[in-house]
């Protein structure tokens, strides 16, 4: 058993059987609200749980899957530079429509940071909860917050937009695909992004657009609304 | 079978492509992660890189030719990347059950809010603008 859960291979099989599993599980159920992603979280937590392996001795191993973060943040740039063209013709209204939804994050999360008397750590910890993980975890470790909260906040975020996408559009009355594609990215990035693409092309697009051009704001604000409070 | 043997060797020659695209966007995490150490910023490696990348991709010092399968791949599999920090949860159990309630409301509502201001500010200037062309 020790040598099982000792070995640098434990954390990094744990968790690809979790994905794995979560994605089969998505294309027998065939429904939303089976996140492959949450699923794979929850799995490696009840494993550890039931082996009492510790935290820290899973993620020796597993940091191996963590090492590929930056590469693929990188990697965001080519989606990026492959809609370009898109960004060019509508840029107004995409820019100012993603830059008020990034305000409108900070100055919520300020507010309600203040309302409800959390600390600074927490606070900046909310702050960049609406951008793609790899992002946000940059972020909030810059900033001091607790980058574990920082990413189970996101994925909440990303399931919410996910799961009530349709559902937001018609309650907004949000009918235009490329408007749809900035909110969806906005408030939800990657998560929601996956929802956007089976809503048509061009959501699914402005989506992954909106993502990338949320998450590079988002560094900016935060670094200027985390001295706020 | 055996008729496949020249084949694989074939492949495993044009595998060295995947191994230099990988060496391309390394590189420039690399590069990003030095940017980080030197500007007082707090900006993550990760972002100087993703914005290095785009320069690099629009001046065509970089061809996405170069690096298309590599971000193609770790892209489809990011989700996975996220599952070792994420279940770090287990040891955040006692910062998030302390305030949970307001954490949950503070998601729930800016996350809608978004969604709202960010679709119908772009649907009010897309509006305006295809006005403004039909003129």
């Amino acid at each position: 058993m020790k040598l099982l859960t000792e070995s640098a291979f434990f954390g990094v099989a744990v968790s690809l059987l979790a994905y794995f599993v979560g994605v089969e599980l998505r294309k027998k159920l065939k429904s939303d609200l089976m996140n492959p992603l949450l699923f794979s979280v929850a799995a490696v937590i009840a494993v550890l749980l039931l082996t009492k392996v510790e935290y820290e001795t899973y993620y020796a191993g597993a940091k191996v899957i963590s090492f590929f973060l930056t590469p693929a943040t990188v990697c965001l740039a080519v989606p990026l530079y492959e809609k370009l063209g898109v960004l060019r013709k509508n840029k107004l209204a995409i820019l100012v429509g993603i830059g008020s939804g990034v305000l409108t994050a900070m100055v919520l999360i300020l507010l309600m940071s203040v309302l409800f008397g959390l600390s600074h750590t927490e606070y900046v910890t909310l702050l960049p909860k609406s951008i793609t993980t790899a992002i946000g975890m940059g972020v909030s470790e810059e900033l001091g917050g607790y980058v574990t909260l920082t990413v189970a906040i996101i994925i909440l975020s990303g399931i919410q937009g996910n799961m009530m996408a349709p559902l937001l559009c018609r309650l907004f009355r949000i009918t235009d695909p490329v408007a749809k594609g900035i909110g969806i990215g906005a408030a939800s990035h990657a998560i929601g992004t996956s929802r956007a693409i089976k809503m048509g092309e061009t959501e699914g697009a402005m989506s992954g657009l909106s993502m990338a051009v949320t998450g590079i704001l988002t560094v900016i604000a935060a670094s200027i609304f985390a001295v706020l409070y | 079978m055996f008729y496949n043997i020249p084949v694989i060797f074939e492949k495993s020659e044009s595998f060295m492509k995947y191994v230099r695209q990988f060496l391309i966007v390394l590189l420039i995490s690399f590069a990003g992660e030095g940017l980080n150490r030197l500007i007082p910023l707090p900006i993550p490696g990760s972002i100087y890189g993703l914005l290095l990348m785009l320069l690099c991709l629009c001046l065509k010092l970089i061809k996405v030719e170069q690096v298309k399968e590599i971000s193609a791949f770790l892209l489809e599999i990011m989700p996975i990347l996220f599952i070792p920090a994420a279940a770090g949860l287990i040891t955040m159990w006692d910062v998030l059950r302390k305030n949970l309630l307001a954490y949950l409301l503070i998601t729930f509502v800016t996350t809608a809010a978004v969604f709202f201001v960010s679709g119908r500010v772009t649907q009010r200037l897309l509006l305006r603008q295809r006005r403004g062309e039909k003129k």
